[in-house]
C-alpha cells in the first residue's frame, strides 16, 4: 500500500519496534536451544516495516481475503517470522518457547496451516517468487487490488526457480508484486561471493526488465523509500536489493557466514541482547539526520 | 456422474483423451470464473485451445518452467482460484516433483496437475518423456488424489471431480488416441471406487489408464477361448485404493493381476499388493507393468505389447496365474 512520507515519530516507533523484534527472535533462539539467528537477524528490519507500515492486513481476520500478501521465500528465517507473527497478534507468544519442540506449531520453517498468517509454507529454497507471481495472478483475475511481497535470501538466489518465476513476474508485467531480496552476504558454505557468485545482482534483475532499487536493508529510513519507490513504479515490476548484514545487531554473529545457524545459550544471550540495545541506539543516533 | 458432455459416436473415437480433458475443463472454466489454466509452453499439446478461446483471459503460459508453472498454481489456488495446471506427466512429477510435494501437497492447496503423455504413451520420445514412476511419486505424498483415467469420458468425469472436491488432484492422461472404453460418462464414475468393467469369479485383472481396454479385451476372449471368467477392475482411483474392491476381489476370486502402463515398482500393482498383503489373506498374485529398466522407445502399442500389457501379454498372465495357486506348504526354498 502506498504511504505517505515517513515521519521521524513513525520511523521512532519502527525503530523500536525493530529492536523488540530481534530480542524476541534472540530470546526464542534461547527458547529453541539453537536457530537460523544470522538470516533471522538479518531479515527482521524488512519483516517490520511490512508488519508495521505496508502490509495492508485486518488484525482481526488474518484470512481477509483482500489482505496484502507476505511470503518469506527464506523459510528459515522463521525464527524471526515467528516472533513477528506472535508480537502482531495473530499467535500466542507463549508458542515460541515451543519453537522447535515436538509437537509444537512452530518449527525452523512455519507451515502455513498451523501457524496463523503465514500465506505459503517455504523453507525449500527458490519457491517463493512463483508463488508471489500466483497470487499476484490470481490479485488481476479476481479483480482485487491486493499487494504481494515476496522476501528472498541472496544465497537462494542461486536456485533456478527464482528466475523463472521473476520471468513470469516480469511478463506478467505484475507490478503487485514486490520482491525483496535480503542480500545479507552469506550463505551456509561461506560468503556469497565465493560460494557462487551473484554479482552483479542488481544489473541481473535489471536486464530481467525490473525497476531495481538497492538500499540499506537495515536502515528503515531506506527502507520505506525504497518500498514506496517500488509502489510509485507503475511501468514495471520492482526488486529492492536489500543491502543487510547477517547476524546484524550482535558482535558475535554480526558479518559472520558461520552464524547462519547457530546455539546460543542464556549467558551469551544476556551479551547480545546488550548489543541490540546498543545497536538500535547507534542507529538512531545515525539514522535520526534524515529527519533534522 | 451424470449430465456433461455427450460425444456422438462417429466424433468420439476421434477425440484423444487430451481433447475431451481440454473441451470438459473448457466447458468448466466458463461456468465457474474461478478455473483458470497454467501450463508450460505446452498449451498445444495439453489441448488447452478450446479453454483459450472460451476464456482468453484466464490462461497462463509460464513458458518453459514446470517448477515455476507448480508454484504459481500454488500461488494461485491459495488466492481462491481453482488452477488446472498441465504438462507432460514426467515433468510434472520429477521436474516439478519439489513444488509437488512442498507448495501443491504440503499446503494441501485447492490445484489441480494434468499429468499428460503419462506412462509411455509418447514412446517414440523414449525415456526422457516416458513416465514410468509417476504414480510411484505421486501416491506417495500426503493430501494428493491421484486418478489414472481408462479413457477420455473418464478424464471428463475425473476433470469434474477435480473440480467439485477440494484438494490437489494429479490426473494422469495419455498422450491421446485411446481406445474408448465406455459408451458414455454415465457409468457411476466415483473417486476412491473402481468400476468393474467385465463380470467374473475365477481371477481378477485390476487394471489402470490405457491398460483398462486391453483387460476388458482379454476377458472377452478368455471367456470364449478358455470358457474362464475373469473379473476386470478399472481401479481409475490410485490414492485413495478401492480397498473394498481389492478384499472382495481376493474373497471371490483368490488370483489377482494387476496391469498398468507404469513401473512395477511404486504404482498401481503396489498399491493392490498393499492392501492383499495387509489383509492376512492368501491370494495368487501377479503384477503387470514395466520391469525395473527403462522402456524401449516404439510406438505405444509396440511398448505395451513388448512389455505385456495388452491383451496378449495379459492372457499369457492369467493363463499363468489360473496354474499357479498361493502355497500352503512349508516349502520355502521355490519362494524366490
Amino acid at each position: 500500500m502506498q504511504r505517505a512520507p515517513l515521519t521521524k515519530e513513525e520511523w521512532l516507533a519502527l525503530e523500536k519496534k525493530a529492536n523488540d523484534l530481534r530480542h524476541l527472535c534472540l530470546q526464542t533462539t534461547v527458547w529453541a536451544g539453537s536457530g537460523h539467528i544470522g538470516g533471522g537477524m538479518s531479515v527482521m528490519d524488512i519483516l517490520t516495516v511490512l508488519y508495521h507500515r505496508y502490509l495492508n492486513l485486518k488484525k482481526e481476520d488474518p484470512k481477509w481475503e483482500d489482505r496484502d500478501r507476505f511470503i518469506l521465500s527464506k523459510g528459515h528465517a522463521g525464527i524471526a517470522y515467528a516472533p513477528v507473527l506472535c508480537d502482531y497478534g495473530w499467535n500466542d507468544p507463549e508458542q515460541l518457547k515451543t519453537f522447535n519442540l515436538t509437537n509444537s506449531k512452530m518449527g525452523i520453517h512455519l507451515d502455513s496451516n498451523k501457524v496463523e498468517g503465514v500465506d505459503a509454507s517455504t523453507g525449500s529454497l527458490g519457491h517463493g517468487i512463483p508463488i508471489a507471481a500466483g497470487t499476484a495472478i490470481a490479485a488481476r483475475v479476481l479483480g482485487k487490488d491486493y499487494t504481494t511481497y515476496v522476501v528472498t535470501g541472496d544465497g537462494e538466489l542461486d536456485e533456478g526457480s527464482n528466475w523463472e518465476g521473476l520471468m513470469t513476474v516480469r511478463h506478467y508485467n505484475l507490478t503487485n508484486c514486490i520482491t525483496i531480496v535480503d542480500r545479507n552476504h552469506c550463505m551456509i558454505d561461506g560468503n556469497t561471493e565465493d560460494v557462487m557468485k551473484l554479482e552483479p545482482l542488481a544489473d541481473k534483475f535489471t536486464a530481467f526488465g525490473f525497476n531495481t532499487i538497492v538500499c540499506d536493508g537495515n536502515n528503515i529510513v531506506e527502507l520505506c523509500k525504497a518500498i514506496d519507490a517500488a509502489h510509485a513504479c507503475t511501468d514495471k515490476p520492482t526488486v529492492i536489493v536489500a543491502d543487510t548484514v547477517k547476524g546484524v545487531g550482535i558482535k558475535l554473529t554480526a558479518g559472520n557466514y558461520k552464524w547462519h545457524y547457530g546455539a546460543i545459550d542464556e549467558e551469551m544471550a544476556k551479551t547480545a541482547s546488550q548489543d541490540l540495545d546498543d545497536y538500535s541506539a547507534e542507529r538512531i543516533a545515525r539514522c535520526g539526520k534524515e529527519f533534522e | 456422474m451424470a449430465g456433461g458432455f455427450v460425444y456422438n459416436v462417429i466424433e468420439t473415437p476421434e477425440l484423444s483423451t487430451s481433447e475431451i480433458y481440454g473441451k470438459t475443463l473448457a466447458d468448466l472454466a466458463k461456468e465457474h470464473k474461478e478455473i483458470v489454466a497454467v501450463t508450460a509452453d505446452l498449451a498445444t499439446s495439453t489441448k488447452l485451445q478450446d479453454f483459450t478461446n472460451a476464456c482468453p483471459d484466464r490462461v497462463f503460459n509460464v513458458g518453459i518452467a514446470e517448477q515455476n508453472m507448480l508454484g504459481v498454481a500454488a500461488g494461485m489456488a491459495k488466492a481462491g482460484l481453482v488452477p488446472f495446471a498441465s504438462t507432460f506427466s514426467v515433468f510434472a512429477s520429477l521436474r516439478a516433483a519439489d513444488q509437488l510435494h512442498t507448495d501443491i501437497c504440503y499446503q494441501n492447496v485447492n490445484a489441480k496437475i494434468i499429468a499428460t503423455h503419462s506412462g509411455t504413451s509418447f514412446g517414440q520420445a523414449g525415456s526422457t518423456h516416458h513416465a514410468i514412476v509417476d504414480l510411484a511419486v505421486a501416491r506417495s505424498m500426503p493430501n494428493l488424489t491421484v486418478i489414472c483415467p481408462a479413457d477420455g469420458y473418464e478424464t471428463a468425469n475425473a476433470v469434474r471431480a477435480a473440480y467439485e472436491n477440494f484438494g490437489p488432484y494429479y490426473i494422469r492422461i495419455n498422450r491421446g488416441f485411446d481406445r474408448v472404453l465406455y459408451d458414455n460418462e454415465d457409468y457411476g464414475f466415483e473417486v476412491g471406487k473402481a468400476v468393474e468393467v467385465h463380470p467374473g469369479t475365477d481371477i481378477t485383472v485390476i487394471a489402470c489408464g490405457s491398460c483398462v481396454f486391453q483387460a476388458r479385451e482379454a476377458a472377452k476372449f478368455l471367456e470364449s477361448a478358455d470358457g474362464l471368467k475373469v473379473r476386470v477392475l478399472n481401479m481409475h482411483t490410485i490414492k485413495p485404493i478401492d480397498k473394498e474392491a481389492i478384499l472382495k476381489a481376493v474373497q471371490d476370486t483368490r488370483r489377482i493381476i494387476t496391469v498398468e502402463d507404469h513401473s512395477t515398482l511404486g504404482g498401481l500393482g503396489s498399491a493392490v499388493a498393499e492392501v492383499v498383503v495387509e489383509s492376512g489373506k492368501g491370494c495368487a498374485f501377479k503384477k503387470l507393468g514395466h520391469p525395473d529398466k527403462f522402456a524401449p522407445i516404439g510406438l505405444h502399442e509396440d511398448i505395451m505389447s513388448i512389455v505385456g500389457i495388452d491383451a496378449n501379454g495379459i492372457i499369457e498372465a492369467v493363463r499363468e496365474v489360473m496354474h499357479k495357486d498361493f502355497e500352503l506348504d512349508d516349502n520355502w526354498d521355490d519362494e524366490v
